[in-house]
Formats: structure tokens, C-alpha cells, sequence
């Protein structure tokens, strides 16, 4: 069972188990929620923004291991970047996530490269992209997004 | 006498239950969702596309007559598998939400008002809560939900205290599609109809698993889908009172649901064409026919022992995992296995249960509501059927404790 293995490595259980950054930030000043109308996953994101420069960022909610993982290691990723670093980290993600045959860019992506296992999922895809998902549309002023 | 159930012989019958799933044999959990279909009714399909196929109800050709014979004589049979009176009385849809967005509209329309209840239950699937929603929304009628309790059961003292001469409808359903209570429906139309309400039971997840007797239940519309009952997607039934259909507007306009058109004047049909416009799935319902044949062939004296053995065993091996939580514990239950894990979301189980061949739902089971009633944000759902097996319960439990090893 290769593929589980891949799907479930080490790093992505240990944040499912003790995600980073899993709170609300109080002095936020962008706020985003997230949802996933086929499995009923929900994320809120929020981020505080200094001169363009992602100062805080936390999320809260309740999902999968895939989406947990992904949105807590999203946040380690983004906190202290430049939102346009911040949305070019995002186009690489969305590029791993849903291109199987493509290439891994991983100067940018670095240990988010643990979740490129879930490209031979299909029906989990989703469940990795909510929070990317949600922090774009955060970044954008939408306040809500689904992934439908 | 009566014959053993041979299930291994039952299970030659389905030729999909020979399939494997990445790469290990195909254990089939998700009976609640769609059923798998017997051999005869995949010919019964080919057939009628190979020798038969025509419109029916419109041609003097032979074939047209054929099909037509076909086509009503799965309506007689549906009506003898349900004990209702007459064949007029069974409408062809294409599913239970058809069937339900169909008294929604004609029903509904007609007869409820501003101020007036529709009564439904905290355990609906989405599409006996959404039609009613939005007939509210249109006529200002208002939705009430009897609530359940812990275990999955309704608070039938709390029905009782909703009933009113503003009920003008009580919607429920049979077996729950997401915790698999057994819903007293009997009991439940009596007591509706003691304040002269009628009653629709949503019969899609009860038709697999239990007789049902639209003589005795005496409930005013009943409704379920042929998929769910080893028959084909893409058609199903309601059941009406003859009385009650015949007073109400037809649904969909068109073909096959008239007698004559003019511009000055249009006669509806009598029933049941009156609600069939349009082409109808023809092998659908044929297909849904010898579905109903196969399973009088088993019977559901042997059917309902089998299941019910199944299922205790089930919750017992289920039970007995530590961390494992069965959700829904109704005194009775038909064939559903609902639970969650402390170890692991329900899309982590799905997934890892897939991966060993193993298919089972995972999500709210468009039954939101009975989510929000557990505080659960989802559960992962084994259903069975006739054809599954102790092997099967053994799989997922073993498929389980997989799910233990990768998250501990």
C-alpha cells in the first residue's frame, strides 16, 4: 500500500495531530471562511496584514487529516511573507495539487511537497486545497468561498 | 419449508461482487447510497433495448404494445410488491426527490396556506426538508421538526404536541438514510391522521430491507427510488390515494399526461398518466420490475433474519474497537452502520477503508441536520444488503484497524 503511505506521511499526521497556527487572530484584518459542501470541512482563516507583509495568520474549523495538514502547514508558509510571495506559494501548491505529471516546484514549496501524495487522489483533492482556497479569497476581500 | 438463505449463491447473482478494488476483492458497504443490481435485471435492461424498445402508450405497432405491456405490468407489480389498491395509484418518477418535489407542487400548492404546518423530522435526507422549504418560502406555510433523542428515535411526545388543525401535511420518513432508525410509521400516520392530516412516508431507504403495506400503513403518499432496490437508476415511485391524487394538478405538462389539446382547452389525463409527462424510462421501470421479482424470489422473511443477524453482528464488532462510536442506536435499525473514530475523520476512514477494497460513505449523507443533532461534522457509513456477508463486517474490521495503525 504505497499509496497510503505516500497520502499519509509522518509530517502530515503530526500536524493533523498538533496543527501550527490554529487559532483566530485577534487583531486581524482579513478574515475568510471556507467550505467544503461535500464532506461539510469548514475552515475560517484569518490574517493580519502589515504593509503588504502577512504579519499573523491562523485558521480554526474542523476537517480531514488532508485539510488539516494542509491548511496548518499553509500557515507556516505564508506567515511572514509578502502577500504576492503568499500567491505565488498558492499557484505552486494548486500546480502540485492538481497536476500529477507535472513539475514540483520545490524552492518555493518545501515541505508542503509532503502533500503531493494526494494528486492520485481525486475525491481528496479538495480536502488539500479548502484552505488555499480560502486564504486566496482572503487575500482578495472575498469573505466567503466554497469549494464547489 | 422454508429454503436456506445461501448467501454465497445469492452472490453469483451480482456480477459486479466479482469485481476488485484496488487490487483486493470489492466489499461493498454503501448499499445506502445505490444497490447493486442482479444479473436478471442487467438482462431485463438489454432486453427490452435488444427485442422491444418503442414508445409506449401511442403506437398500433406490435412492438409499441410490448413495451407498453412491459411498462404496466412493472406498475402491477409494484403495486402488489407495495399492497396498494390499484394500479392507478402508482405514479412513475424518476426518484424519491421527484416523487416528493411532486407533492411539494401539486399538493402543496393547492392545499397549504400562510399559517399552516408542514410537519417533517430532525433525521430527513436534504430532499424532504428543501422541497418543503421552499414551498414555505412561496406560501408562507411554516416548517416544524419533531426532534429525536440520543439514540436516533423520534420524540413521539413532542409529534403529539405539534399536531394541530394547522397540520396540513406530516412528511417523514421510514428509515433513516443516516443513523438507520425504524421510524413508527403506523403509529406516526394514526396519529396525524386524528387531526386529518395526511401523511407522505419517504420509503427510500425501508423498500430494500422491509415489506411494506400501503393497505395497513394506510399513509397518504408513500415514495422511494428503484436504484436503492437492486433496480436501475433513473426511476422511482409514488404512491398516492387514489382520492388524493385525482384532486390534484397535474406536475409536469407536456405528452402522455392529456387526453386533448386545444389553445381554447387542455383535458388532463386520468391517473396515474395525469403525472407521467413526457416519455417515461421505459426499461427503467422495467428494469425496476424484475428487480422486485428477484427480491420476492428471496423473500423478505429470509431477507429481514439475514440483515438483522448482520447487523448485530456488525454493531457488536464495532463496538467491541475501542475508540470507534456507533451513532445512531435506535431499538430498531434497518442496515445502516453509522459511526465515527476518534483517531480519524470520516473521508481519512473512507479513504484508507478504499484503499483495501472496501466502499462505505463518509460524509453528512445529505442529512445535515441529524450532523448538527450529534454535534458530529460527519460519519462514516456502512449499509448493507441481502448479498453482504459476516465476511464483509470482518473486512471492515479489519479495515478499521488499519485505519488505528496509519494514525496512531
Amino acid at each position: 500500500m504505497s499509496g497510503l503511505s505516500d497520502l499519509y506521511q509522518e509530517i502530515l499526521l503530526e500536524h493533523n495531530s498538533k496543527p501550527r497556527n490554529f487559532k483566530a487572530v485577534e487583531d486581524a484584518n482579513q478574515t475568510s471562511e471556507g467550505y467544503n459542501p461535500l464532506c461539510g470541512d469548514q475552515i475560517t482563516l484569518s490574517l493580519k496584514i502589515v504593509g503588504g507583509v502577512i504579519d499573523d495568520v491562523g485558521f480554526q474549523g474542523t476537517g480531514c487529516a488532508i485539510s488539516r495538514a494542509s491548511a496548518s502547514m499553509m500557515t507556516q508558509s505564508i506567515k511572514g511573507q509578502s502577500v504576492e510571495q503568499a500567491e505565488h506559494i498558492f499557484d505552486a501548491f494548486h500546480h502540485m495539487i492538481t497536476e500529477p505529471e507535472g513539475e514540483i516546484d520545490l524552492d518555493t514549496l518545501g515541505d508542503l511537497e509532503t502533500l503531493s501524495g494526494v494528486n492520485e487522489y481525486p475525491t481528496r483533492i479538495k480536502c488539500a486545497i479548502l484552505a488555499w482556497h480560502t486564504m486566496k479569497a482572503a487575500l482578495s476581500g472575498d469573505t466567503q468561498v466554497t469549494t464547489e | 419449508m422454508t429454503k436456506m438463505f445461501d448467501v454465497d449463491r445469492i452472490r453469483d447473482d451480482f456480477p459486479i461482487l466479482k469485481q476488485r478494488v484496488n487490487g483486493n476483492p470489492l466489499v461493498y458497504l454503501d448499499n445506502g447510497a445505490t444497490s447493486q443490481k442482479p444479473q436478471s435485471v442487467i438482462d431485463a435492461i438489454v432486453d427490452y433495448y435488444t427485442t422491444t424498445n418503442s414508445n409506449v402508450h401511442r403506437g398500433v405497432h406490435t412492438m409499441s404494445q410490448q413495451a407498453t405491456d412491459g411498462y404496466e405490468g412493472a406498475r402491477s407489480k409494484i403495486r402488489q410488491f407495495i399492497n396498494a389498491g390499484k394500479d392507478e395509484e402508482i405514479i412513475f418518477t424518476r426518484n424519491t426527490t421527484e416523487g416528493l418535489n411532486l407533492v411539494a407542487h401539486s399538493y402543496g400548492r393547492q392545499n397549504i396556506r400562510s399559517g399552516d404546518d408542514i410537519i417533517v423530522s430532525n433525521m430527513e435526507h436534504h430532499s424532504n426538508i428543501v422541497p418543503w422549504q421552499m414551498l414555505c418560502e412561496e406560501n408562507g406555510a411554516n416548517l416544524k421538526v419533531v426532534p429525536i433523542d440520543d439514540s436516533g428515535e423520534l420524540v413521539m411526545d413532542e409529534y403529539q404536541k405539534m399536531l394541530s388543525s394547522r397540520t396540513k401535511l406530516v412528511s417523514i420518513t421510514h428509515v433513516s438514510n443516516a443513523l438507520g432508525t425504524i421510524l413508527p410509521a403506523k403509529q406516526i400516520v394514526d396519529m396525524a391522521h386524528a387531526h386529518g392530516a395526511p401523511v407522505l412516508l419517504d420509503g427510500a431507504q425501508a423498500v430494500p430491507h422491509m415489506p411494506v403495506d400501503m393497505k395497513e400503513l394506510d399513509c397518504d403518499f408513500y415514495v422511494f427510488s428503484g436504484h436503492k432496490l437492486f433496480g436501475p437508476t433513473g426511476i422511482g415511485i409514488l404512491y398516492g390515494k387514489e382520492d388524493y391524487l385525482n384532486s390534484m394538478p397535474p406536475f409536469l405538462g407536456g405528452g402522455e399526461m392529456i387526453k386533448s389539446v386545444t389553445f381554447e382547452k387542455t383535458i388532463y389525463n386520468d391517473l396515474p398518466y395525469k403525472f407521467e409527462g413526457g416519455t417515461p424510462d421505459i426499461a427503467g421501470a422495467i428494469g425496476l420490475g424484475a428487480a422486485i421479482d428477484y427480491v420476492n424470489g428471496l423473500g423478505f422473511s429470509r431477507i429481514t433474519a439475514h440483515e438483522e443477524e448482520l447487523l448485530q453482528y456488525g454493531t457488536e464488532a464495532l463496538e467491541s474497537i475501542a475508540g470507534v462510536h456507533i451513532v445512531g442506536t435506535a431499538a430498531h435499525k434497518a442496515g445502516i452502520l453509522s459511526f465515527v473514530m476518534d483517531a480519524a475523520h470520516p473521508h481519512d476512514i473512507g479513504t484508507i477503508l478504499d484503499e483495501q477494497g472496501i466502499a462505505i460513505r463518509t460524509g453528512h449523507h445529505c442529512a445535515q441536520p441529524v450532523m448538527q443533532r450529534f454535534q458530529i461534522p460527519a460519519t462514516a457509513r456502512a449499509s448493507l444488503a441481502f448479498y453482504n456477508t459476516k465476511e464483509d463486517i470482518d473486512a471492515l474490521v479489519k479495515g478499521i484497524d488499519r485505519v488505528i495503525e496509519v494514525f496512531s
